[in-house]
């Protein structure tokens, strides 16, 4: 150390050096976060992209049964040249957006009517209550919301919701064991709803006192006052919560494989009640059921395929999600 | 003056009476019991969830599970305890805030206290929020790419086959740290935000390097928001699933690897609650739901002290310096 203050030489002082030192270090820290996001882009849409390349656009589309495409890929043959590639994920992809779509959906509803509930209207003792519980559900690890899902949910819906006559008609295309969309998307609303009533409830907050008493002093009730003034304050917020609770919900894995059904099915909404019934397996949960098989050189590449498409997904949504969240930076909000 | 003393606006006010619900609108009133519906709702499914695991952790679970480890076993009451998966899921814990700690506190002081060149210190802030909206499946299989590269074969194993592995607990606590890094990051950075300038001020004037500022000043007052952030990160990673099912072999005990003690655990597969919890349930193999209900209790439990005991502790001792 002091010899290299030496060598280093130059009039400064070792304490200057020694700043320098510390920030350029911290520095180089820093921005390994970044040499870590480009190494995973990289890294894992390079191992994806044979599964691509085979198919190209097709890779998107419907064709045929995607499970028994995966359990052929799966099979391939041990030479490369003659490796399947053949696929085309619709039905997971639909799994995702479908999954991810309603749960965000009803997650705005319910969120914004929660923050306001925080904010505004909960009297200050049930306030404390409210607040730790809805930290408490984010804290809920995903895998006991699957064992919640899978033990209690999803037998309840099999035995007692879907009758007799609504299995058999459907018998012949997809068996209906209760484990299906409603249960999904019920439990990742409740997954990822604390996520957005945070963000929301803190922009809500933040809205100058000036606007709200604006409102009451021209004669609005405290409904008017939140929903005309509030609310529309914090709309950057709503939009960013969306965002961010999309990104949280393409990326539930566990939980899905768990409650799904697990099966490469595409529930169809011209069943209509029997579409809430039907099983189905968004993306993230693919690669959990098949994580044994990676290293089956072909079917890893697909599951990295899928796993290419979820990263730029989540990428995209986290900076669309900051980019939303830029106008509330005028009232001083962070999140 | 006096015509104003006369002004009988009050009154006025008076007559209206106070803003009361009843007077609302229909659609108000109905949109206020919707806020409450909603609070309500929120809290019932979060007592019926609490509720329940209780009753079924409490129903299924026995002390000696703690202390057994698990075992191959046709029924439920041969297949053993649940002894390598706390440890697995402590040792993890552990790896993942090691790694996550030092990186997370010196991105945040970096960002606030120096954050040059402006463009860099952006770009850093957006990839962290990034790294926290990737989800962890992802990132578990990303780590398992990277780290089957045949250099960093020391942190994992080889198969027979001489292909490096990639699983162990210092790969998937490497990658785990990534999901705790944001946490511990966004807290340090926000409590660091809240240090008024004077007290920097006050230690340059006292002569100190800005430094030795960070070092005797910055890192003791921020240390509840380290504290808490890393409480929250802890929390984040024993509840993590995915990199565990596929980052650590999700094996039924702690297989090691070498002869070094210590070090052969770390590069060898395990378990932790998680992955026992996925396993034990319907979805895996194991299927024991009882001792899947037991695991997820004490997990459960574990999480809960992680998020609000430790903050509590925080909070104290803040109150007691401050």
């Amino acid at each position: 150390m002091e010899r290299s203050v030496k060598d280093a030489g130059g009039g400064q002082s070792p304490a200057a050096k020694m700043e320098k030192r510390a920030e350029y270090s911290l520095g180089a820290l820093s921005s390994l976060t970044l040499v870590l996001i480009a190494a995973m882009v990289i890294y894992v849409l390079s191992k994806g992209w044979p599964s691509f390349a085979h198919n190209g656009l097709s890779w998107f589309g419907s064709s045929g049964n995607v499970d028994q495409q995966l359990s052929e890929i799966f099979n391939s043959p041990a030479n490369p040249k003659y490796y399947v590639y053949k696929i085309g994920t619709w039905p997971l992809l639909y799994a995702t957006l479908l999954t991810t779509g309603l749960a965000v959906l009803i997650g705005i509803v319910v969120a914004t009517l929660a923050a306001v509930f925080i904010v505004e209207f909960a009297p200050e003792s049930v306030k404390r209550i409210v607040s730790p519980v809805i930290r408490m559900l984010a804290a809920v690890p995903s895998v006991i919301y699957g064992l919640i899902g899978i033990l209690v949910l999803v037998p309840f819906v099999g035995n007692e919701i879907v009758s007799g006559g609504r299995k058999q008609s459907v018998a012949g295309v997809v068996q209906l064991s209760g484990a299906s969309l409603i249960v999904a998307v019920v439990i990742l609303t409740i997954m990822i709803c604390p996520i957005m009533i945070a963000i929301v409830a803190d922009a809500l907050r933040a809205v100058p006192r000036g606007w709200t008493e604006g409102a009451t002093a021209l004669g609005a009730n405290r409904w008017r006052v939140m929903w005309t003034v509030s609310v529309r304050a914090a709309r950057p917020a709503i939009i960013a919560a969306a965002v961010i609770a999309a990104a949280r919900a393409i990326g539930e894995g566990i939980m899905l494989a768990m409650v799904s059904g697990s099966v490469g099915f595409a529930p169809n909404p011209l069943d209509g009640l029997t579409f809430w019934f039907e099983p189905l397996r968004p993306y993230a949960a693919t690669i959990v059921d098949n994580a044994e098989g990676l290293s089956v050189k072909p079917f890893g590449q697909t599951m990295y395929a899928i796993a290419s498409v979820l990263l730029i997904t989540a990428l995209a949504l986290s900076l669309g999600g900051a980019a939303a969240k830029r106008p509330l930076r005028k009232y001083g909000v962070r999140l | 003056m006096s015509t104003t003393a006369r002004n009988p606006g009050p009154q006025i006010v008076h007559k209206r009476g106070r803003d009361s619900v009843s007077n609302w609108r229909l659609i108000d009133r109905l949109a206020l019991y919707a806020c409450w519906a909603v609070g309500i709702g929120l809290c019932t499914v979060a007592a019926a969830l609490i509720g329940y695991m209780c009753f079924r952790g409490i129903q299924y679970m026995d002390l000696s599970l703690l202390v057994t480890n698990p075992a191959v076993g046709a029924s439920q009451a041969d297949s053993g305890g649940f002894l390598s998966p706390i440890i697995g899921t402590f040792l993890l814990t552990l790896i993942g805030t090691v790694i996550a700690l030092p990186f997370a506190v010196g991105a945040a002081i970096w960002i606030v206290e120096y954050g040059r060149p402006s463009w860099l210190a952006r770009a850093v802030e957006s990839a962290i929020e990034v790294v926290a909206g990737t989800p962890s499946i992802v990132l578990a299989i990303f780590g398992l790419l990277l780290f089957s590269g045949s250099i960093f074969e020391p942190l994992s194993f080889a198969a027979d086959n001489g292909a490096v592995v990639g699983k162990s607990f210092l790969t998937a606590g490497a990658m785990m740290s990534l999901i705790a890094v944001p946490l511990i990051f966004t807290s340090t950075r926000e409590a660091l935000m809240q240090i008024p300038a004077q007290v920097r001020e006050a230690s340059y004037a006292l002569g100190k390097t800005k430094w030795a500022t960070i070092r005797r000043v910055l890192i003791p007052s921020v240390r509840p928001g380290i504290f808490t952030g890393t409480a929250l990160g802890m929390g984040r990673i024993a509840g993590d699933t995915a990199i565990v099912v596929v980052l650590l072999g999700a094996t039924l005990t702690l297989e090691p690897q070498g002869d070094i003690p210590l070090i052969k655990t770390l590069r060898g597969s395990g378990s932790t609650l998680t992955s026992y919890v996925y396993n034990n349930s319907p979805a895996g193999e194991g299927n024991a739901p009882q001792k899947a209900y037991a695991a997820a209790f004490v997990l459960l439990i574990l999480i809960l002290i992680l998020n609000f005991g430790i903050d509590k502790l925080a909070r104290r001792s803040k109150k007691e310096s401050v």
